[in-house]
């Protein structure tokens, strides 16, 4: 069978990753324009039912691999290719997320196959799926075709929107997958470690984010100030929860929450597109950086180029003035 | 142990990059320079050999395929600790994509049999994250890429990483490749003793041939995907813009834009 297969990710509650959701959604509506089928693959321990729920997002057939582990790519890289080779797949696609790429680059070596990354749409041309790609800090947009079998499609995070379905329910197929030597010289000792206290940053209206630009942990409270004067909660990059100024739960971004609250206000993050896919979405973004070149002012609504150290106090003072009054 | 770093040049950040509408190509013109990324990965191979006893670590090997001008890249790497480099270059691996990079950087390593290979996260100009898990599968190796917490001891990896969930701590056997984030550490600057000192280290220049890379898998026949167009992105009104230069005057404005939106 000649269609596309997704990798759905899952977590170890056996709930599924909403980008691969997404990812699922659009390989089903791409199969129906191609006038072929959509098929997810699973690995570990995921129940008939929760296998059977992705034909929901449009999965006809979902491929269950349980002797392969969750959670690291080599492995699946070993499923994955086993079961494109044996149904003859054409595409392979990935919701945005860490894995993914992993995956995605694993099968590009093992195939010989092309691949995409950081893709925010798939188009049906002559028959075949063409991958759009923005490049160079999204300054430029390429389409690109692939050259043989199978194409390789890595989405940008939440490129892909989560389509459900009258409630089908797709046919689960198990497979044995002989592992290579080299997938099970890497172990998991411990996965999803939350580190930091636990803060809610995804139901705010308001969110004012930090990056390495505060210069050192201690500056997080200029965030707070201005944050309780709107009446919203603080956010981080990665950059600066990596180096344990800000807990993980309030991180933005690739390997963090998605966010979309009435006002962003970003304060010294220069805005690389792993932070972008996680904020784009917000009504209104405004940013202070002293670097004139930082690329969030190419995307921003309202951007200060200054010294957010001086800026951000009276901003905070202002902002409360106006309230008060 | 050996550890290889691999390492790319790059267009200057301060450059303006473009792609050449002619061939679809990057344009790569230009300032150049070492991947910033890269210098983390070297940093890391630094860290890795001065934490051993000496003798443990025997070299540091900066590998990087590109242009002849990719040197630059290389003294680069050299000047930052590295004991020697390996420029792989040849006019058939131009418009080589990532499936057939990934290929030929492989068969330069495979000459090398390293116990470790290191990558920056990404490349400043291609924004591709994914060399190491391309280069791992061709080498057999295990990988894991991202690593922000990396320690070495009887030859096994204990890392750390974000993924989707939160910190994932794997262990991972040597050899290894291991793509490194910019979290792991703040790269050293060289000293001028060894900036001089860069171009006088042993510098291998390799050809496709001698890599013993298949033709008919690098350059543009080579690869597996073509790019078809190049298009502006999606016009977007650009936002206002201001240049704090009186801050009371700036927050004003501020306050002001805020108002007009109802955001306060």
């Amino acid at each position: 069978m000649a269609g596309i297969l997704v990798y759905a990710l899952h977590d170890d509650e056996g709930n599924f990753n909403k980008n691969s959701q997404g990812a699922i959604s659009e390989a089903a509506k791409l199969a129906g324009e191609l006038g072929t089928e959509a098929a997810a693959l699973v690995v570990g321990d995921v129940s008939d039912e929760g296998a059977q729920s992705l034909g929901a997002y449009g999965a006809s057939k979902v491929y269950r691999a349980k002797n392969v582990p969750e959670g690291l790519a080599q492995p699946i890289v070993d499923a994955m290719a086993k079961v494109i080779a044996d149904e003859d797949f054409d595409y392979v696609l990935f919701g945005g997320g860490l894995l993914g790429f992993e995956i995605g680059a694993g099968l590009t070596a093992r195939l010989g196959a092309g691949v995409t990354m950081e893709v925010t749409d798939v188009k049906v041309q002559d028959g075949g799926l063409v991958s759009v790609r923005p490049i160079l800090q999204d300054s430029q947009i390429v389409d690109v075709q692939y050259v043989g079998k199978p194409g390789i499609i890595i989405g940008r995070l939440n490129a892909f929107d989560t389509v459900e379905r009258n409630g089908s329910s797709a046919e689960v197929i198990d497979v044995d997958v002989e592992l290579s030597p080299w997938s099970t010289k890497a172990k998991m000792v411990t996965r999803g470690e939350q580190r930091g206290a636990d803060v809610n940053i995804e139901d705010a209206d308001f969110l004012v984010a930090g990056g390495r630009g505060l210069g050192k942990a201690e500056n997080f409270e200029l965030c707070e100030q201005l944050a309780s004067a709107l009446g919203g909660a603080v956010a981080a990059t990665r950059a600066v929860v990596d180096a344990g100024w800000f807990p993980y739960a309030g991180q933005i971004g690739q390997t963090g929450k998605t966010v979309a609250p009435k006002l962003y206000l970003a304060a010294g993050i220069s805005g690389a597109i792993q932070h972008k896919v996680g904020m784009q979405a917000s009504e209104n973004i405004v940013a202070i950086n002293k670097d004139p070149n930082a690329p969030i002012f190419e995307f921003c609504d309202l951007g200060v180029v200054g010294d957010l150290h001086k800026i951000m106090p009276k901003l905070t003072e202002a902002i409360k003035a106006k309230k008060g009054a | 142990l050996k550890i290889c770093v691999l390492v790319k040049e790059v267009p200057d950040a301060a450059v303006e990059k473009r792609m050449d509408p002619s061939t679809m190509r990057l344009d790569r013109n230009g300032e150049k320079n070492l991947n910033p990324f890269d210098t983390h990965a070297i940093e890391a191979a630094m860290q890795i050999k001065e934490g051993l006893p000496e003798g443990t670590v025997q070299e540091v090997v900066a590998v990087t395929m590109g242009p002849e001008s990719s040197v630059r890249a290389l003294h680069k790497a050299v000047s930052l600790g590295a004991d020697r480099s390996v420029q792989l270059t040849d006019d058939a691996l131009a418009g080589s994509d990532v499936c057939a990079s990934g290929y030929a950087l492989a068969q330069v390593l495979k000459r090398e049999s390293p116990d470790l290979v290191l990558l920056g996260q990404q490349s400043d100009d291609g924004e591709c994250y994914t060399m190491g898990a391309v280069v791992a599968d061709h080498l057999q190796m295990p990988s894991l890429t991202q690593v922000i917490q990396m320690d070495v001891s009887d030859g096994k990896l204990r890392c750390e990483r974000q993924a989707e969930y939160g910190y994932d701590t794997v262990e991972i056997e040597l050899p290894a490749v291991i793509s490194v984030g910019d979290a792991i550490n703040e790269p050293r600057y060289p000293s001028l003793k060894a900036i001089m000192g860069a171009k006088k280290k042993q510098l291998d220049k390799l050809s496709a041939g001698d890599a013993e890379i298949e033709a008919s898998r690098v350059g543009e026949g080579g690869s597996r995907t073509k790019v078809l167009a190049l298009n502006p992105p999606p016009a977007k009104e650009k936002g206002t813009i201001i240049e704090d230069e009186d801050t009371n005057d700036t927050v004003e404005r501020v306050v002001a834009w805020l108002e007009e939106r109802k955001l306060i």
